[in-house]
């Protein structure tokens, strides 16, 4: 066998190693991947089957507030966009919350406890880079199911509804093409605010061996800051919970666009996945692997 | 142990100390002195209740007299003092006449009384040793206040010189054409305000910049027995607190007799009669805005329809003797404070005002004008959101230009009801402060209203300004009162008229057709809004309004058109840049920051690497493994003391020990999955690091096989290998899955595996590449005796062409017959090691199992060279022996007359290993 300067065997390459491919393909044919991404594209259909069965008994939309934000319920139907947009709007509280900390919190942990994570790690994939590979897959997931529920509801909702002006009911309503931008920022505004709990679920990932513990965990998280964003007492405190800007979103709704909460919110997420995916490097590439 | 609990509590320290460091209430900067001021000695006389708020720091400082609105107390603006106060300001706050602890009655802010307390006011802040003079009795003084209190600080600024500035807020101008608009009684509000006073009671309370949303309640403060204008002696306050209110006179309550009496009569006929125009004028600013020197910022409220901003602009063109400055927010009273922006730029404009002309520092604020637009809600904080905009000079009620839109529509015959009721509701006194209910619920009933409606707009429109229109109204009776209206349409029908404003008309001389008519041009009300694209515009005629006091008698109008242009006024202001928008700044620096990190940290990983792969210890260049020694703990407990072996080419070197020796993570270490505390481990001379690439060399099997189980055996095998990197045929597949065995199986998932399969599996992918060194745990664990055997067979022949085999186990009788060499551990340390012959010493030990042991001792005692025996049981003998060939020895025996059972060489392994470690069946783990 041939051994080329650094002693490694011939044909080794530490950047060939478990490639962002190699780590695709071998969480695609995971049962739980399949699943999720399948549940993003039924959801919406059930969205719109529900509307229809409801229909009947409503008079429809419009008809003055009961509240600003329940009219993102009234217009869902008015078209393609609103009704993307709604599907965003009542999966971006929990259900996107929990695919995210799915992805991101089973990827290091199954593998830990499947004990398939020291064989990676003696072949040997350079540890920061077996982080960083599963680390942008996991995003790429999260991505593509989040693209899959948005791109899912739009095509139903076009089909059903027509492709109309996105009524948002907090101001005017926008043309479709610029409306469609619009829905591409809120998506891509929420994934990043979901960096939050992608952060933490990666991070609890590299801690343990149970993978639903790690999943749990950041969903947990998630729930505990939304309750004690609640209590106004807690005055300027709030600011740095990290799901406080998770409506910023509406924002980017408004004629014209108010950036201000969203560009906040965008800092906040980016400085608390930061602290916390520099905490799973940290604590990984010196922990001793004992699964 | 200890590590972690020192981080979780420091971490937790440093948590609740950024936890308390942000809620800890601000040490107040200012004292407060409370007093009893004797108000303007009339025919009623008046004690008012005061509080000085004084910085604490020493010395003179300018001072702001500091007016609250109708119904609130000097409390209501206790906020606002203590915000002047910590900027270096004496605030004396006072709850006027009529209202909470003061006596006397309400005048209105008449000039005879509220206007004379607040020169008494003056007087008593002159005396103080903490306020600035500007000269001997006068203060350097500034007055703030909002509606009543703004209204008092224009009044006060006419009648006394010694103002240096004012800022009046939400206040207005004239009362008969605030409570008169058109003609029209305004009885909603005006009701409201005379209850309000009634009790002196907390009503609308008053921050500087507006009222506040919820109607009169009933007041909590002590009431205070109303004093009879005859009587002499100035009237003590009640002296302490308690809700008992006293004889109170319902009709009037604490107001003054002439304003009550006023009241009552314009409320029952809904005329303005002269009397009480007279009243009303000597209390409005308009008759003394010429006389005013005092620089006066005006603040006034879009969302207003009590002192809607008309009133501001007759202010501001009134006051020509000095600098003027106007600035409109979207709150007001029926919008309360506004959005934060809103309230931030009001407190801005105000601050600057007051330092600039009262503490004479700060820069000339210029009189540039500034309003701002509700563009959206917060998502965040669930309020509005208004964006500000800025021109350099006040353009007044007709913008800056104009635009004008086509109305079309036909003459109608509308109908007035009787008591003009029903009628539409536009708004409510007060309430509006969600953004949903005002402007959107207004509502026209069928056959009272006429509308004419442009087409939708294609570019959309912005209106900052009065609109106008002319209509024509024809009346059989010869007069008429309509309500003039500007609706914003969406396409989808839902229309929203701005602020729930609206021009009230009472028009006199009219004829009775249409076509005698002449056109009436009618000035709407000043709004700020955008119509979107798409919007049209209606001009709604009605006849009757819930705020207002119609006509008693039924009637019809005819109403048409004057001319069919609808006049835009619009102004072309600059959006104002709040300090939010350095956030995208932040946020870029932010961005930048965790990019150059990771390119950092990237960056000296790789250098770092390049450092460490260059050594190579030439002595060991061809030995597979070197181990020196190697030492880990965990924390106190030892689990590898010290091991030093070696694995040359071509050998298969068994490991062993007791269970807890220190073998597994030995190997551990060896595989770069831990970090040896101390020692070196050699792989072809490479010092071993965890990620060191020279373990692309090794193929192992440690503590059990670690498989995907959703894929199959062949899958597992084929994702292991693409994820090495390294080309396919290198793998040598076929090898590897002839020697799992598993057959069709490889096409099953792992799932379904026994363990023994997925360990022949696993020995097979640690064979992949064929790796130069070997390394197995346990290879033989879960198998079956055949497929140990062929295990055994495999092992020996991959120790060939220059490779190694390192194996562990607890079977010696395997290790006997697989390996040629043996390391033997003991509670972390290497206890023997060498060729396994070595090991287990020269001398052959035989066992016998004999039908009798007596017999066959005699037997063997006369054999010469045997070295000696042992009696092991009541059948067996172990004799070792020597030179004696084992044939001889069964011949001996049988000779003798013994029958032997079985024959069978004496597991010498396991002799010389539990000499080595001891009888002990205490796992050397356990220690």
């Amino acid at each position: 066998m041939t051994v080329d300067i650094a002693g490694a065997a011939a044909g080794y390459r530490p950047g060939r190693t478990h490639t962002v491919l190699s780590e695709w393909r071998r969480q695609w044919r995971r049962r739980r991947t399949q699943g999720a991404l399948a549940f993003m594209v039924v959801l919406p259909l059930i969205l719109l089957v529900a509307f229809e069965i409801g229909e009947d008994d409503d008079d429809g939309g419009g008809g003055g507030g009961r509240g600003q934000f329940s009219q993102l319920v009234d217009v869902a139907t008015a078209g393609g966009l609103n009704f993307a947009l709604f599907t965003l709007f009542v999966s971006s509280s929990f259900l996107l919350v929990v695919v995210v900390a799915l992805f991101c919190g089973d990827t290091v942990a199954s593998e830990a406890s499947w004990g398939s994570l020291r064989y990676l790690l003696a072949i040997p994939v350079p540890r920061a880079r077996l982080l960083g590979v599963k680390l942008v897959v996991a995003l790429g997931y999260c991505a593509l199911a989040m693209l899959l529920l948005v791109g899912t509801a739009l095509l139903a909702g076009t089909m059903r509804y027509g492709w109309h002006p996105l009524q948002s009911g907090l101001a005017a309503d926008i043309a479709p093409g610029p409306g469609l931008v619009r829905l591409l920022s809120v998506t891509g505004y929420l994934g990043l605010s979901l960096l939050v709990v992608a952060g933490l679920a990666f991070l609890l990932s590299t801690l343990t061996d149970a993978p639903l513990g790690a999943v749990g965990g950041a969903v947990l998280l998630f729930i505990v800051s939304s309750i004690l964003d609640q209590i106004t007492a807690l005055g300027g405190i709030r600011n740095f919970l990290p799901t406080h800007y998770a409506q910023a979103y509406l924002g980017l709704l408004t004629t014209p666009v108010q950036v201000d909460d969203a560009i906040k919110g965008a800092i906040s997420a980016l400085v608390y996945a930061a602290v916390f995916w520099g905490a799973a490097w940290l604590r990984f590439l010196r922990k001793d692997v004992t699964s | 142990m200890p590590r972690w609990i020192v981080s979780v509590s420091v971490a937790a320290v440093a948590l609740a100390a950024a936890v308390t460091v942000a809620a800890w209430p601000a040490q107040a900067a200012y004292t407060t002195v409370d007093a009893q001021i004797a108000g303007a000695s009339t025919d009623d006389p008046a004690l008012l209740d005061a509080r000085l708020y004084l910085p604490k720091s020493g010395g003179k400082h300018p001072a702001v007299l500091l007016a609250h609105g109708f119904g609130g107390t000097k409390d209501s603006v206790a906020q606002d003092a203590k915000d002047l106060a910590d900027r270096g300001y004496a605030v004396l706050t006072w709850t006027a006449r009529g209202f909470g602890r003061s006596t006397g009655h309400i005048h209105l802010d008449a000039p005879k009384y509220e206007v004379a307390d607040a020169s008494l006011l003056l007087d008593w802040l002159a005396q103080r040793p903490e306020v600035e003079l500007d000269a001997s009795g006068d203060p350097r003084v500034g007055v703030v206040g909002g509606s009543y209190g703004g209204g008092l600080a224009l009044l006060l600024a006419g009648q006394d010189k010694r103002v240096d500035a004012i800022v009046p807020m939400i206040t207005w101008n004239d009362l008969s054409t605030s409570l008169f608009p058109g003609g029209v009684f305004k009885q909603a509000w005006a009701g409201v305000f005379f209850t309000n006073g009634i009790n002196g009671g907390a009503g609308f309370g008053n921050t500087l910049a507006g009222a506040s949303a919820t109607p009169a309640l009933p007041s909590d403060e002590p009431a205070v027995p109303p004093v009879e204008p005859s009587v002499g002696p100035t009237p003590q306050p009640s002296s302490s607190g308690g809700t008992v209110r006293q004889r109170v006179d319902p009709t009037c309550g604490r107001w003054s007799a002439d304003m009550c009496q006023a009241y009552l009569r314009i409320a029952t006929t809904g005329v303005l009669d002269d009397a009480t125009r007279a009243l009303l004028d000597e209390r409005s600013p308009k008759a003394y805005l010429s006389r005013i020197t005092a620089p006066t910022l005006l603040v006034q409220g879009e969302a207003d329809t009590l002192f809607p901003l008309s009133e501001a602009d007759a202010n501001a063109r009134g006051i020509t003797d000095a600098p003027v400055r106007v600035a409109w927010f979207t709150g007001g009273h029926d919008g309360g404070n506004g959005p934060q922006s809103d309230q931030d730029r009001v407190k801005y404009l105000m601050l600057q005002w007051l330092d600039h002309y009262v503490k004479k520092t700060g820069a000339d604020p210029g009189t540039s004008f500034t309003y701002s637009r509700v563009t959206g809600l917060d998502a965040v904080e669930r309020g509005r959101l208004a964006t500000g905009y800025s021109v350099t000079a006040y353009p007044g009620l007709g913008g800056q230009t104009t635009t004008a839109v086509t109305l079309t529509g036909r003459a109608r015959q509308i109908a007035n009801p009787p008591h003009g009721r029903p009628a539409g509701l536009t708004s409510l006194p007060g309430v509006g402060v969600s953004a949903g209910l005002l402007g959107n619920f207004a509502t026209d009933m069928p056959g009272q209203f006429a509308r004419f409606s442009t087409q939708p707009l294609k570019d959309g429109a912005a209106i900052v300004g009065s609109p106008t229109v002319s209509i024509k109204v024809a009346s059989a009776t010869g007069d008429a009162t309509v309500f003039v209206k500007l609706y914003d349409v969406a396409p989808n029908g839902i229309a929203t008229l701005t602020n729930g404003l609206l021009a009230p008309l009472r028009l006199a001389d009219l004829p009775a057709t249409l076509d005698q008519a002449q056109p009436i041009s009618v000035q709407l009300p000043a709004i700020v809004t955008q119509v979107d694209a798409g919007h049209r515009l209606w001009v709604v005629v009605a006849t009757a309004d819930q705020a207002y006091l119609g006509p008693v008698q039924p009637q019809t109008y005819l109403v048409d058109l004057g001319s069919p242009t609808l006049t835009l006024p619009a102004v072309g202001g600059e959006p104002i840049v709040t300090p939010d928008a350095l956030w995208i700044w932040v946020l870029v620096a932010v961005v930048a920051l965790l990019l150059i990190a990771v390119v950092t940290a990237v960056a000296v990983a790789r250098v770092r690497a390049k450092r460490k792969d260059r050594a190579v210890v030439q002595e060991y260049a061809e030995t597979p493994l070197h181990v020196e020694g190697l030492r880990k703990t965990y924390g106190s407990f030892v689990a590898v003391d010290r091991v030093d072996f070696t694995v040359e080419r071509g050998q298969v070197v068994g490991l062993l020990g007791p269970n807890g020796s220190g073998k597994t993570t030995s190997l551990r270490a060896l595989m770069g999955l831990t970090r040896a505390t101390a020692g070196d481990v050699f792989i072809f001379g490479h010092r071993l690091a965890p990620g060191a690439p020279v373990l692309s060399r090794i193929g192992c099997l440690v503590e059990g096989p670690g498989f995907l189980p959703h894929l199959s055996g062949e899958r597992n095998l084929r994702a292991y290998w693409r994820a090495t990197g390294r080309p396919w045929a290198d793998a040598y597949f076929d090898e590897a899955l002839a020697i799992a065995g598993l057959g069709d199986a490889i096409h099953r998932r792992v799932k379904t595996y026994s363990h023994g399969m997925k360990q022949r599996l696993a020995v097979a992918q640690a064979m992949l590449g064929r790796p130069e060194l070997l390394v197995l745990d346990e290879p033989t664990d879960g198998l079956d005796p055949p497929q140990i055997a062929e295990m055994r067979r495999v092992l020996q022949r991959y120790a060939v062409d220059g490779r190694a085999v390192l194996v562990s186990s607890h079977l010696l009788a395997e290790v006997e017959q697989t390996c040629t060499h043996a390391v033997v551990l003991h509670k972390g340390r290497v206890v023997a090691s060498g060729r396994v012959d070595e090991i287990v010493g020269d001398t052959p030990t035989t066992t016998f199992e004999v039908s009798d042991v007596d017999l066959a001792q005699k037997a063997l005692d006369r054999l010469p060279g045997v070295s000696g025996y042992a009696v092991d049981g009541a059948r067996t003998l172990v004799v070792d022996l020597g030179d004696v060939p084992r044939s001889d020895a069964v011949g001996a025996l049988v000779r003798a007359g013994v029958g032997v059972d079985r024959v069978a060489p004496r597991r010498r392994l396991e002799d010389a290993f539990l000499a080595l470690v001891g009888e002990s069946t205490a796992g050397s783990g356990d220690r």
